[in-house]
């Protein structure tokens, strides 16, 4: 077995695993990146609309500071965050896209003088100042106080991947592409790198360091429905939890995006109603006027997707042979903007609609799209559990979106985490000896070969792996949707326990050399139940509504008995069922918790005072 | 009822001695909206779990899925088979090395063109996490906006002529790309520095002015006028580095 050694190890290669190989590399330590795919390929390149940082230069970002940049932060979440993360994280935003511009974003610019501008499908007139021209420009987003999100186009997560694999290649660093990571190399205490396994020929490796990254986005390909590239599976999160002492944080909190397009479920990004694209029934009549007078459009992604549902099942949705569906209207931007600003969207309307988003309107509905949960750390991002064990963007649960991540916040958290848990990794392996147990190399690496065999040879079974996969996808469309309650996620619970047998008797239909991908997608599907039932059963334990978890049976958000972060635990491998353990979700409360300023509040106050009585300047 | 279609898909294992390149046929009906994403996931998941094939993003913005399609490069995912006759010919892309079936290894090809062409900023400045950013035009990053847009899909390169004659010949992307650094005031590279990565046979002056690279581009990137505009700018470092090297010489 080929055996490779290096001070870093980061799993995942999208744009928090490289931020952080960059600041390791850049101290001088050797890092090595594991990727299923080329790099640039990783799913941060398809990141559209922007990344939020409070540069405040444009006229209608004017007077912003990251305080502001907190404080919506938090209200996002809907108090469901880490204080403490957040907070570094509005600080850091700024300088992480400055730094990125050093290395050669061309983000847009502001353009002195008049422009006019479109909100709620009015046109504005806006005056940018001469002494800003030429800085980075910044367009709104939902859940926003003021334009804060940085862009290029609407190609905004391809250019940060292409800069970033650009400084990866300019620091020397290593990508193995085409490489999977099946299991944690740990003894309990220390995790000290992975198993993996080459898509190019199907052979097991091992990786050795002395810390290990796991960065590999989220895990929204659990659902049918998602906006989420095909390798989003939570294959990280899996070979964590698989540990046995990792937790993956609030795996219930699961963003539904209002504008997948319908039905492919492709992304067309917030930037389309930041810029002021309006929601349309099948009337032709806009609606979240009525539902939200204040955010309209722009309310935070899970109210505007919560209206949207609503609206449609009072009727009001377009028949569509793939089921009801709602219009995203662009045409008022005009040509121009639609052509320099929202090239993608334009692009993704032609080829995957036959839709001209310039003469007609788009066919959205809201579509699974983020995961708020993830590997649970710490706020130097090292994980609960296993000393060594790292955890940077969507993988992880670092945890500053709490309930509900706010658009333009995701690129954001990779470049901002990734420099920020990059630095502290930095310090963990100045200090840092390390002892290479041999013998737990050789015992994970045969056991891995051992499971592969056995499904190989269909010795526990001939359950077919797609069946499965689809019968777990079933089960969360079915019950842990936009809108929950008790009974449906009993159901999904039940239906995702069966799953969970089926999956450990998959058995192939192929025998084929190399890597084969019947083969690569087994080894992953007992992984995916799991992480289904962590989603599934997390939902139904929590009984209020915060954020994106919405349960119809507990319809307010109980701040006196749930401000607190779900812990997921598979203690042994002969369980059957997730651990739930709870903590706090926040140590710091610089900002008790309240109204949101848009949705509809039902609170269930809190009395603790360490939570309400912790900052006097509010 | 929709069409009923037929599709010849190469395949070849390289892992398997006992496996020889061939075409495999495989029949599906035709449905609304049908992609070739769609149709190859189908085959896999109904009819051979075997067949090896690449997809990421399946919204045309990776560039995981280039393949040629009756005998034209393009993305498999933004394919509708409306567009497309009743029998349709799937191959991998020539140039790139072999995985299997329709699978190439692009991401070694790119590691190593993004080494050669030295893909990056090059600066004696050092990051200041508290200055205020360098100004630029807008406009000027929207035109290095419009270069960059590149996916790194591959297509160029398959339907290269120079680069199906000459593996080494760097190909469009990577003529793209360094017109990408050459228009950013932020990289502090020379003339002749950019002369060194392209000015040869292997670089811009190999180009046979086919233009297919701008052809097949699927994000129609404006490849014609960038390999234009180096050409002559490497054009003129070369005749300035013949008059210094003449010049030299006399002295």
């Amino acid at each position: 077995m080929d055996t490779f050694y290096s001070d870093l190890l980061c799993v995942g290669a999208g744009l928090a695993g490289e931020r952080v190989a960059v600041a390791a590399a850049a101290q001088g330590f050797e890092s090595i990146c594991l990727s299923i795919v080329p790099p640039r390929r990783s799913h941060s390149s398809a990141a559209q609309g922007g990344m939020q940082a409070s540069l405040a230069n444009c006229i209608m970002g004017q007077g912003d500071c990251p305080d502001i940049h907190f404080a919506d932060t938090v209200k996002g979440s809907d108090w469901g965050c880490d204080q403490e993360c957040a907070r570094m994280f509005a600080e850091t935003a700024p300088i992480a896209v400055r730094e990125m511009a050093f290395w050669g974003i061309p983000w847009n610019r502001v353009v002195a003088g008049k422009g006019i501008y479109y909100k709620a499908g009015k046109e504005y007139e806006k005056v940018e100042l001469k002494e800003k021209e030429h800085l980075i420009t910044a367009r709104d987003f939902g859940g926003t106080a003021k334009w804060r999100t940085c862009y290029t186009s609407d190609g905004t997560g391809h250019t940060l991947m292409v800069t970033m694999d650009n400084e990866v290649v300019r620091l020397g660093v290593k990508v193995h592409d085409r490489v999977e990571a099946i299991a944690l190399l740990h003894d309990g205490a220390t995790c000290f790198g992975v198993i993996a396994r080459c898509l190019k020929t199907g052979k097991l490796r091992a990786y050795v360091a002395k810390a290990t990254l796991i960065a590999t986005g989220g895990y929204g390909r659990i659902y049918r429905e998602t906006t989420n590239a095909v390798i989003n599976d939570g294959s990280g999160a899996m070979i964590a939890l698989d540990t046995g002492v990792v937790p993956l944080g609030n795996m219930e909190a699961v963003q539904f995006h209002p504008t997948g397009i319908v039905p492919t479920n492709i992304l067309v990004t917030e930037g389309c109603r930041g810029d002021g694209g309006t929601l349309k029934d099948v009337n032709g009549e806009r609606f979240m006027h009525i539902y939200e007078p204040g955010k309209q459009e722009l309310a935070s992604r899970d109210v505007v997707s919560r209206w949207m549902t609503h609206h449609m099942r009072i009727g009001k949705g377009v028949k569509s042979p793939y089921g009801d569906h709602l219009w995203l209207d662009i045409r008022h931007l005009g040509e121009k903007h639609i052509k320099t600003k929202l090239r993608e969207v334009e692009e993704i309307c032609n080829e995957f609609l036959d839709v001209d988003p310039i003469t007609q309107m788009i066919p959205v509905r809201p579509c699974q799209h983020y995961s708020m949960g993830g590997i649970r750390t710490n706020k130097d991002g090292a994980a609960y559990g296993l000393k060594g064990l790292y955890s940077a963007g969507e993988a992880a649960c670092w945890d500053m979106h709490g309930f509900n991540r706010l658009g333009g916040n995701s690129l954001a958290e990779t470049i901002v985490a990734g420099r920020i848990v990059g630095e502290k990794i930095v310090e963990f392996l100045q200090g840092c000896d390390a002892t290479i147990k041999t013998d737990i190399i050789a015992e994970t690496a045969k056991k891995e070969q051992d499971r592969i065999d056995r499904i190989v040879k269909s010795k526990d079974g001939k359950e077919n792996v797609y069946e499965v996969r689809n019968g777990i996808q079933d089960a969360l469309m079915d019950g842990v949707g936009i809108f929950r309650n008790g009974p449906d996620l009993q159901k999904a619970v039940d239906q995702l326990s069966v799953m969970y047998e089926r999956a450990q008797k998959v058995g192939l239909r192929s025998a084929s050399l190399g890597a084969n991908p019947e083969l690569g997608f087994a080894l992953k599907v007992k992984g995916y139940a799991r992480l289904a039932l962590c989603v599934a059963y997390g939902a139904l334990m929590r009984t209020e509504s915060r954020g994106a978890h919405t349960r119809e049976d507990h319809p307010e958000r109980n701040d006196r008995d749930w401000l607190k972060r779900t812990l997921a635990y598979w203690k042994s491998d002969a369980d059957t069922m997730p651990t739930l353990e709870y903590e706090a979700n926040s140590t710091v409360w610089e900002m008790p918790p309240g109204e949101r300023g848009y949705g509809v509040s039902k609170i269930i106050p809190t009395e603790d005072p360490a939570v309400i009585g912790a900052n006097p300047k509010k | 009822m929709g069409r009923q279609l037929k599709f010849n898909i190469f395949r070849y294992n390289p892992l398997d001695p006992e496996s020889v390149p061939h075409m495999d046929t495989y029949r599906l009906e035709e449905t609304d909206a049908m992609t070739l994403f769609i149709v190859l996931n189908r085959i896999r998941e109904e009819q051979d779990p075997t067949l090896i094939f690449d997809f990421m993003c399946r919204a045309g913005i990776c560039g995981s899925c280039a393949i040629m399609i009756n005998g034209r490069p393009d993305l498999a995912c933004h394919t509708k088979t409306k567009n497309l006759p009743e029998e349709i010919t799937l191959l991998p892309l020539p140039v790139f090395k072999m995985i299997g079936d329709l699978s190439v290894d692009t991401g070694t090809w790119f590691r190593h063109m993004n080494e050669r062409v030295q893909s990056w900023v090059h600066t004696d400045k050092v990051f200041d996490p508290n200055a205020t950013e360098e100004p630029m035009r807008n406009e000027l990053a929207d035109e290095i906006y419009e270069l960059e847009r590149c996916i790194e899909c591959g297509c160029c390169v398959a339907a290269c002529g120079k680069a199906n004659m000459l593996p080494s010949f760097m190909g469009a992307v990577a003529f793209n790309r360094v017109a990408r650094f050459i228009m950013d005031p932020r990289d502090e590279r020379k003339t002749n520095e950019y002369y060194e990565v392209v000015g040869s046979e292997e670089g811009i002056f190999g180009c046979l002015g086919l233009l297919g690279c701008e052809d097949v581009c699927p994000k129609d990137i404006p490849l014609q006028d960038q390999l234009g505009i180096l050409r002559r700018k490497m054009g003129w470092a070369a005749v300035q580095h013949l008059f210094t090297k003449v010049f030299s010489k006399k002295k």
